[in-house]
């Protein structure tokens, strides 16, 4: 049986998009896969009794090595913040290339703590930042140094002992550009570098607060309990930096979803699933649930997402105990359908993922296609014709091109880059100053403005001379050349609508990251948590990539 | 020192600021970025582009000719570029273009780079005693490669170079021969057997 592809008009709407969950496919499980025989090592520790100083970590292989550069500081209790006006953190690090030297320590120094105001190299690969949540760190201190382990059930509430609140890579401030590296078989996978950056800070904060709870106590303290470590992971503040990522890169989006798309297809053409495999989805799944539990958040958009994905899930399992069969032929089809029929977004895109979990053989040939080599798609096929792009728009973009851009509430909002921290923004059109420097993003309102231009051109002719008087549309010309070879390229919403939901943009991203309880603090910044559960660095040797799910 | 990545952005943005269109921006951002990793002074050459065309007009050349006159003010080295670019089909069968007093042509040579890999062919670029070899957007040959501003270019050259060997016919067969020497002579039982038949060609 042969299965169609998704269509990208349902698929790439963002509340389809907000409700992505980690898979299999997810960039952490993939790092973890990738990293796991390599040789892991804590290299330098030089901490004060507050747990301030430098430390370094590293992974290597043969000749390859990366190491992972953190500097930890006092900091004032009233200069602590997650939002974007912060100028300093609990801790900030980079990702070096290869073992830094005393002099590129003291050079990071004066830099890594500085952030976006302070120069990298192009010896530095990643750049991040981090604060405590001090509540937590203390609490564990504080028993630890008592020679008890700490609460748990509140150590889980929150899940991390940090959070990050940004993540740089890809030549930002310095940092080295992607083509000095891009060969490397071990960074195939996107954002390689920024998880492990993200997974080695994890590890660097059990190392802190075991360290700070000694030097308080050398005679009664104990470490955290390893299974504890294990279950806390990293948490990340996110905000609408993220989003407009996946405008900007429409052949890395389309990667990346054709390949979730493509391995949702092969699961749904299984004419016979095997009872290890069927087992396995119904075991994790079952397990996964704690996961869903366990996810803590205030926000009611959340809130009311969370209950219907444990209703549905409750209705599916039943479905799966009471009435299915896995005997069944392409039994993950018939699921796949039943789905759709009985459930919202946010659940069928969890089953989804977890229909991967049986099926590495299908999973891992895509991950080395989920990078792409944006530069080859850059230029305009100009001897193309207005009739071909016209085709494309009417085929691809058939129900944006239906919405009505002279309504108010259809063109409400603008993109733009704050002047103070040079990234992107969100602000109403008719209440705020500043929609003269809009950025590129409306791209459902250019299309269709693309498209009434080009309704009134010639159909034989050619781009290059319809550009000669539409030179203002050059950027969306580009785009729908993009999005006739890449499906899955672009966003098929009004990304300037009134009732538009940022965090969409960010969940996709990050459930592409496998962050998991997607926490919105607002409709325009979230909070997640990662690698929780993942394997510590010493056991990452023959790991258990299921460790999600344990 | 900037990443390839900064100077991008910012050579976008500020193309963007100085009243191109995004798209447009997008491609000087590219071209700029393609210009500094050659060690070609692209950012330099753009700003003082930048800083004088909020002073002076340019001619904003639409459709590109064969001879390209001086006219009253010089031609803005992107906008030349863009169109060539989106022209070059066209153009190509022009086989040589001429530009006269053309403005801080260096912004206009990565434009010509790129329509060298859109048509297949190797160009020949002459800014007045500057030439410039550019093989399909890989690499820049020039016997001027050194930084610095270069503010007006007189008289500007383009041919199309056909695909043409750059040794004869004698020189690659002189050379044939010899990787010949990595063959085996093959005997009766090597031609039954090196190419993986079987006993019966039919079976």
């Amino acid at each position: 049986m042969n299965i169609e592809l998704r269509d990208p008009e349902i698929v790439m709407k963002l509340s389809k998009l907000g409700s992505f969950h980690q898979s299999k496919l997810s960039f952490l499980r993939s790092f973890l896969k990738e990293f796991k025989d390599w040789e892991y090592k804590r290299d330098l520790f030089e901490l004060n009794e507050f747990g301030h100083g430098i430390a370094v970590y590293s992974f290597k292989k043969n000749e390859q090595v990366y190491s992972l550069i953190c500097f930890a500081n006092q900091l004032d209790e009233k200069e602590r913040s997650d939002r974007v006006i912060a100028t300093k953190w609990d801790a900030a690090f980079t990702l070096h290339d290869g073992v830094p030297t005393k002099k590129d320590i003291e050079r990071l120094k004066k830099e890594v703590p500085k952030q976006e105001v302070g120069r990298l190299s192009y010896k530095e690969l990643t750049l991040s930042r981090a604060n405590k949540s001090v509540r937590i760190f203390n609490h564990v201190v504080e028993k630890l140094s008592e020679g008890k382990q700490p609460d748990i059930s509140l150590l889980l509430s929150v899940g991390y002992l940090y959070r990050t609140t940004a993540v740089y890579g890809s030549g930002k401030f310095g940092l080295a550009d992607r083509f000095r590296i891009k060969d490397r078989e071990e960074i195939y996978g996107p954002f390689r570098l920024e998880m492990m950056l993200v997974y080695l800070v994890r590890q660097f904060t059990f190392d802190q607060v075991n360290h700070v709870a000694k030097k308080r106590n050398p005679k009664k303290a104990i470490s955290l309990d390893l299974e504890i470590c294990r279950n806390l992971g990293i948490g990340n503040s996110t905000g609408l930096g993220m989003a407009p990522f996946i405008v900007n890169h429409p052949t890395l989006l389309n990667n990346w979803v054709l390949a979730r798309e493509t391995v949702l297809k092969k699961i749904r053409e299984i004419r016979k699933v095997e009872k290890k495999d069927s087992d396995l989805f119904i075991k994790y799944l079952k397990s996964s649930v704690k996961n869903i539990i366990s996810w803590n958040t205030e926000s009611e958009y959340q809130q009311i997402k969370i209950g219907s994905l444990l209703n549905d899930l409750g209705k599916f399992i039943s479905f799966i105990e009471k009435d299915f069969n896995f005997s069944n032929e392409f039994a993950f089809n018939e699921i796949y359908l039943w789905l759709e029929n009985n459930s919202d977004d946010e659940c069928i895109e969890y089953i989804v993922s977890m229909m991967m979990e049986p099926y590495d053989q299908i999973v891992n040939p895509l991950i080395s296609k989920m990078s792409s080599e944006e530069e080859q798609y850059f230029n305009i096929p100009t001897n193309r014709t207005v009739l071909d792009l016209k085709n494309i728009l009417e085929d691809k973009y058939k129900k944006l091109l239906k919405i009505d851009f002279s309504r108010n509430e259809n063109n409400q909002n603008f993109w733009f880059i704050s002047k103070n921290k040079e990234e992107p923004r969100l602000a109403d059109r008719f209440e705020e100053e500043g929609s003269e420097l809009e950025q590129p993003l409306a791209i459902a309102r250019d299309i269709k403005i693309l498209y009434e231009a080009l309704s009134v051109s010639k159909n034989s002719h050619t781009i290059d001379r319809f550009l000669l008087k539409n030179n203002h549309l050059r950027h969306v010309i580009r785009r729908a050349f993009i999005i006739e070879k890449f499906p899955y390229s672009e966003i098929q919403d009004n990304t300037i609508g009134k009732s538009i939901v940022p965090i969409d943009m960010l969940r996709l991203k990050l459930s592409f990251f496998g962050a998991l309880k997607f926490d919105p603090r607002s409709d325009k910044w979230l909070r997640i948590c990662m690698f929780q559960g993942a394997p510590l660095p010493e056991q990452l040797k023959n790991h258990d990539d299921s460790w999600v799910y344990n | 020192m900037k990443s390839l990545s900064e100077i991008d952005t910012v050579s976008k943005r500020a193309s963007r600021a100085t009243g191109f269109e995004w798209g447009v921006a997008e491609e000087v951002g590219k071209n700029i970025r393609m210009l500094e990793m050659l060690g070609i002074s692209g950012i330099k050459n753009l700003n003082y582009y930048y800083k004088i065309r909020s002073k002076k007009k340019f001619e904003k050349i639409i459709l590109i000719n064969k001879e390209n006159k001086k006219m009253q003010f010089e031609y803005c080295p992107i906008t030349a570029g863009v169109n060539f670019l989106d022209q070059v089909r066209s153009l190509e069968n022009l086989n040589e273009i001429k530009f006269q007093n053309l403005a801080y042509p260096i912004l206009f040579l990565p434009f010509i780079s790129r329509a060298s890999e859109v048509v297949g062919k190797k160009i020949f670029l002459k800014i007045d005693n500057k030439d410039f070899l550019l093989n399909y957007n890989n690499s820049i040959y020039s016997n001027s490669l050194t930084g610095g501003i270069v503010t007006i270019g007189n008289n500007i050259e383009i041919k199309f170079l056909d695909n043409l060997d750059s040794f004869d016919d004698n020189e690659w067969k002189e050379l044939y021969k010899l990787s010949e020497k990595t063959f085996v002579e093959e005997n009766e039982s090597l031609k039954k057997s090196g190419a993986g038949a079987g006993l019966n060609d039919n079976d």
